[in-house]
């Protein structure tokens, strides 16, 4: 801010003539001009390596071909057809994995923000660090840690079967629930953010009033902070959502036979067997499915602009 | 808040003023949000413990002592340390590109009224909000029908796409608090948009620049999912972690992860010191005057 007070009242009194002798039509143009330099670089790269590689991916799922031959658009929908027969119940356990991660985020986190925005009172910064430690971390590193956390004979079960307090068939690691687990854990902080961010906003005042007016605490969650933190609750459902529901790094890493999930399946079409086009109708089938709930889902709650909830 | 707590029956207040939550009733809320911040750390606590593990067989799962070996031989893996430099020499370029096109987009669409913001900025919202696989499959069946050969540079376009939009919301959110008063003012006294931006603008988007750096470089150097898609035979850090957990992950990962989050660490906590302090330069210019 200091360097506002700087602007220096300059000897250079000929240039505010100067400036009036663009005719307006110049200046009109050099705004232009302006906002074309501004923008062209990013949205150029944007253009070229987000919406032409979907475009892209759409084109290869009605291809034909091969690595060797090339491919050949044709307009064959037989690929979307094996994605649904072949591979529905990968579907659907991406689907259950993201949804149940993500309400127990939910459920996990709002607590916890609630009482950092409100009660944390000095330390609240100190809180905030916390947890924005796994970010300091990289997140493939945190997944293999709960693998030694969660082993048979890891940190925490490996002490207690030795103390005879488990049964021997007791198993987390390769289950459906080390897999949520992990994807809990993951979208923890990206949760809490948001959510954080939009209690702090809440002026304390409305808490007192509930409060004269006989409310109970939970009432005042109930009916003053909760709708007030609507906008942090659905930037961080919408976040957490969708990376969980396309994530198989935890799958891979933390689930085992049974838990296969879409995400995997796209992987090893495209990077194992080669089949381009089933791959990429797969990955578009995933892709409008994740759109169609964002969708349904912000007309719901109606958040008209993401971009502000997510930025706080 | 004196009148406010006196109207309520009994003078009860249930907000916990500091002396009734600590005495009265232990705040179960409290030791709730404890147990939380343990959880987080959990993890992040045994990738520390266990780069000091005296481990000897292939794979570092159970605690057999302690050793500071692995700190000793931290770049004794050559395809690791190799791995790690490329990742380094990537993530650098990428925070540097995404940074510098996200600063002037978020100029554009935060100062000027333009025909296709609202396209823009629903391409940046589907950015962010597009699942990682989605997009990793996209661009390697782009660069496989254009024939683009797969390596270092692919891996650059992918990370500096997807870390565009997240410079353009930190920036957004600085210039957002930002008063265009002063750049109006600087414009009225002649200075060209160009003077304006560097002498007016830059010096007080700063921070936000920063903080958009340091994220495209996190982002960065963490991705594994997209980078997989795109990386052809190259090897980064996170894809040589993720291709080593079929032999056991070996603690030279548990080292390199533990350096990163303490220089991590360092820098949020020092740009927090700094921040801290200039506000409260700022606090003691105000009430000065």
């Amino acid at each position: 801010m200091t360097a506002t007070a700087e602007i220096r009242p300059a000897g250079r009194v000929g240039r505010p003539e100067r400036h009036q002798r663009y005719s307006e039509k110049s200046k009109r143009n050099r705004r232009r001009l302006t906002i074309i330099f501004l923008l062209l670089p990013g949205l150029l790269w944007l253009a070229l390596f987000f919406v032409l590689p979907i475009v892209t991916l759409a084109m290869m799922s009605v291809s034909t071909g091969n690595v060797g031959q090339g491919w050949s658009v044709v307009g064959d929908l037989s690929s979307y057809q094996q994605a649904f027969s072949g591979y529905l119940p990968e579907f659907l356990h991406s689907l259950e994995f993201g949804v149940a991660s993500t309400v127990l985020a939910l459920l996990i986190a709002y607590p916890a923000a609630y009482w950092i925005a409100f009660y944390g009172g000095e330390k609240k910064t100190a809180y905030i660090l916390v947890v924005l430690l796994p970010f300091y971390v990289s997140s493939l590193i945190r997944t293999i840690s709960w693998q030694f956390v969660l082993a048979d004979n890891g940190v925490i079960f490996g002490p207690l079967r030795r103390l005879g307090l488990l049964p021997s068939n007791f198993h987390v690691l390769a289950t459906p629930v080390a897999v949520v687990g992990g994807l809990t854990y993951a979208q923890l902080p990206f949760m809490m953010l948001p959510i954080f961010a939009a209690l702090e906003r809440v002026d304390p005042g409305f808490l007192e009033a509930s409060r004269d007016l006989y409310a109970s605490r939970w009432e005042t969650v109930r009916r003053i902070v909760v709708p007030l933190s609507m906008p942090g609750i659905f930037a961080g459902v919408l976040l957490t959502f969708i990376s969980a529901t396309g994530d198989y790094v935890n799958e891979i890493l933390l689930g085992g036979t049974g838990t296969g999930v879409v995400g995997a399946v796209i992987r090893s079409q495209f990077l194992v067997n080669l089949d381009y086009p089933l791959a990429s109708a797969i990955s578009l089938v995933l892709m409008v499915a994740l759109l169609i709930v964002v969708l349904a889902y912000s007309k719901a709650l109606g958040t008209d602009d993401l971009m502000g909830g997510a930025a706080v | 808040m004196k009148t406010a707590s006196a109207v309520v029956p009994g003078g009860e207040s249930t907000l916990p003023s500091k002396a009734t939550s600590k005495f009265k009733r232990p705040d179960m809320l409290h030791i709730y949000t404890l147990l939380v911040m343990a959880f987080l750390l959990l993890p992040i606590s045994a990738m520390v413990l266990f780069g000091f593990n005296n481990t000897r067989g292939r794979f570092n799962l159970q605690w057999q002592g302690f050793t500071l070996r692995w700190y000793r031989d931290v770049f004794a893996i050559g395809q690791l340390t190799g791995a790690l430099k490329v990742s380094l020499f990537i993530s650098v370029l990428v925070m540097l590109t995404a940074t510098i096109m996200g600063t002037l987009m978020a100029v554009a669409i935060q100062r000027y009224r333009f025909f296709g913001k609202g396209i823009i900025n629903a391409v940046l919202v589907m950015n962010i909000s597009s699942s990682s696989v989605v997009i990793g499959s996209s661009l390697l069946s782009l660069f496989v029908a254009a024939n683009v050969a797969l390596g270092q540079f692919t891996i650059f376009a992918a990370q500096v796409m997807f870390s565009i939009p997240y410079a353009v919301i930190t920036i957004r959110a600085r210039l957002a608090v930002l008063d265009p008063v002063t750049e109006e003012a600087a414009a009225d006294l002649g200075a060209t948009p160009l003077k304006t931006f560097f002498t007016i603008t830059l010096p007080q988007l700063a921070p936000g620049i920063f903080g958009a750096a340091l994220l495209t470089f996190a982002l960065s150097i963490d991705d594994y999912v997209i980078t997989s898609f795109v990386s052809g035979t190259t090897l980064t850090f996170p894809l040589w972690v993720y291709g080593s957990t079929r032999e056991g992950t070996p603690p030279q990962v548990n080292v390199i992860g533990t350096l990163i989050f303490m220089i991590g660490l360092l820098v949020a906590i020092g740009s927090g010191v700094v921040r801290e302090r200039r506000n409260r330069r700022r606090l003691a210019v105000l009430s000065a005057n």
